[in-house]
């Protein structure tokens, strides 16, 4: 696009602010118990407000009321919703399809803000007008380009009466070739041979020249190793290619004991990185032979670790296999 | 379910117990009918996996419908909500554990925020900030 497209472009596009998406929408059925005990099955909702008139009636809602976050559901289309929207069947449609025709193919929500007005009750009939009610200017994520796109939908009964509003944010963007190119290479094929995208997993440790042997021999032999100097057999750790005792470069190492104690340690709360369970409980161990190490200590409460509490060794196993030495609190016995 | 609390029994900090969820296809399919949902990439993995997903994937309203009795379940019968305010990230999937942990970060006279975090192996799926209206 030339400066002038660019500009035609997006006089259209924001054209399209202050639209209702179509005709405002009711309900197929009233707000009924079928409905809401369904919900509240899939849900493993189990709050009586919502199932039995009797406890109902003792509480502030005084009657069975319907879950306020199901509020949505009361206008969804169901059934015809699995046709797609290949084909523009209202203003929203027409508005993403307008982008994607002009590269922003990728579309991803953001946000959502809904107020509940009060909780609905049985046999009430909802209502619901949305409308287009912001685009931003072109913006620069961590998607690609694109914009946002925010709709706004009321929500009233049979009576006129408010029962709530709801707003939707979704990014429509350019995904950058570069960027689909690398995720292709870090995607797998599944057992109908669809290209997968790889669960995160923890950050693989360098394994190099001087310490892939450690490595090795954990996921191997399931021992923490420590590397001992094969001359006059000091032990050191993390491995590395010399010993500062006596200069050797030779080595071997022992599998330790798998006692020690907390020297120190800290517990990470942010920034949470996929593959990972946080918060984490990072600590640095004295182990029985004397040498330290940085660790993990799991199977612990945050707030129950204490410097020179006594811990043991576990190899720890992730999903995809990689193991990796950590630590929990000794049984005492 | 527990008596509700009241505003000024808790504190700006506290946190919720912590909730597991596996989830499972009977769950993502099963929320997403509960909600009318019938968009093919809820339900039919063929359909999330022909557009470059790698299975199908849990619909807005059953995240939100999970928070929802996450935080009514510890903060009881009498405790409404009146506003969901909700940051969307990655897919939760089968197979996935939807970790839910809450605290409260703000009070009022008789009302408090919730901050719901939902996290799986992908990463953060939902950040959800519940208003509750309690008891005097
Ligand atoms: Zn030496």
């Amino acid at each position: 696009m030339n400066e002038n497209e660019k500009k035609a472009f997006e006089a259209q596009l924001k054209s399209f602010i202050g639209r209702p998406i179509g005709p405002a929408m009711t309900g197929r059925d009233p707000v009924n118990e079928p409905m809401i005990r369904q919900w509240c099955d899939a849900m493993g909702e189990t709050n009586p407000a919502h199932l039995d008139a009797a406890k109902a009636k003792g509480t502030v809602h005084g009657e069975i009321k319907a879950p306020p976050t199901m509020l949505q559901a009361w206008v969804m289309e169901g059934w015809a919703m699995h046709e797609g929207y290949d084909e523009p069947k209202n203003e929203q449609h027409r508005l993403h399809k307008f982008l994607a025709d002009h590269g922003y193919t990728g579309v991803l929500g953001t946000n959502t803000e809904e107020n509940y007005t009060r909780y609905l009750r049985l046999g009430e009939k909802v209502t619901a007008e949305t409308v287009i009610a912001e685009i931003s200017d072109e913006k620069a994520t961590g998607r690609g380009i694109g914009y946002f796109i925010t709709t706004r939908t009321k929500f009233w009964n049979e009576q006129g009466e408010e029962l709530g509003s709801m707003s939707f944010r979704v990014l429509r963007y350019k995904p950058p070739a570069e960027a689909a190119a690398a995720a292709g290479g870090s995607q797998g094929k599944d057992a109908k041979g669809a290209a997968v995208a790889a669960k995160p997993t923890r950050i693989k440790p360098p394994m190099g020249q001087d310490n892939g042997w450690w490595w090795e021999k954990v996921a191997k032999e399931n021992v923490l190793p420590i590397q001992r100097c094969a001359d006059c057999g000091k032990l050191r750790h993390p491995p590395r290619p010399m010993c500062d005792a006596c200069g050797s470069q030779k080595f071997d190492s022992i599998a330790a004991s798998g006692r020690g104690k907390v020297h120190t340690f800290t517990v990470i709360h942010y920034p949470q990185f996929p593959g990972y369970d946080y918060p984490i409980v990072s600590i640095i161990v004295d182990l029985e032979e004397g040498e330290r190490m940085a660790s993990t200590l799991v199977e612990c409460k945050p707030e129950a670790v204490q410097i020179g509490m006594p811990v043991e060794l576990l190899i720890h196993q992730d999903e995809d296999g990689f193991k990796i030495p950590f630590f929990r609190p000794a049984k005492r016995g | 379910m527990t008596k509700t609390f009241k505003a000024s029994e808790l504190t700006v900090g506290q946190e919720l117990p912590p909730l597991d969820l596996k989830t499972t296809a009977t769950l993502v399919a099963g929320g997403a009918m509960a909600s009318r949902d019938y968009t093919p990439v809820h339900h039919d993995r063929d359909a999330a996996v022909a557009q470059g997903l790698p299975d199908m994937f849990m619909n807005i309203l059953t995240t939100q419908g999970l928070c929802s009795r996450y935080v009514t379940d510890w903060a009881g019968i009498d405790a409404i909500v009146t506003r969901v305010r909700t940051k969307l990230g990655g897919p939760n999937m089968p197979g996935d554990v939807l970790k839910l942990r809450g605290k409260v970060v703000a009070r009022a006279d008789r009302s408090v925020d919730v901050e719901v975090s939902g996290n799986n192996a992908w990463g953060n799926h939902v950040t959800a900030t519940f208003t509750l209206t309690l008891p005097a």
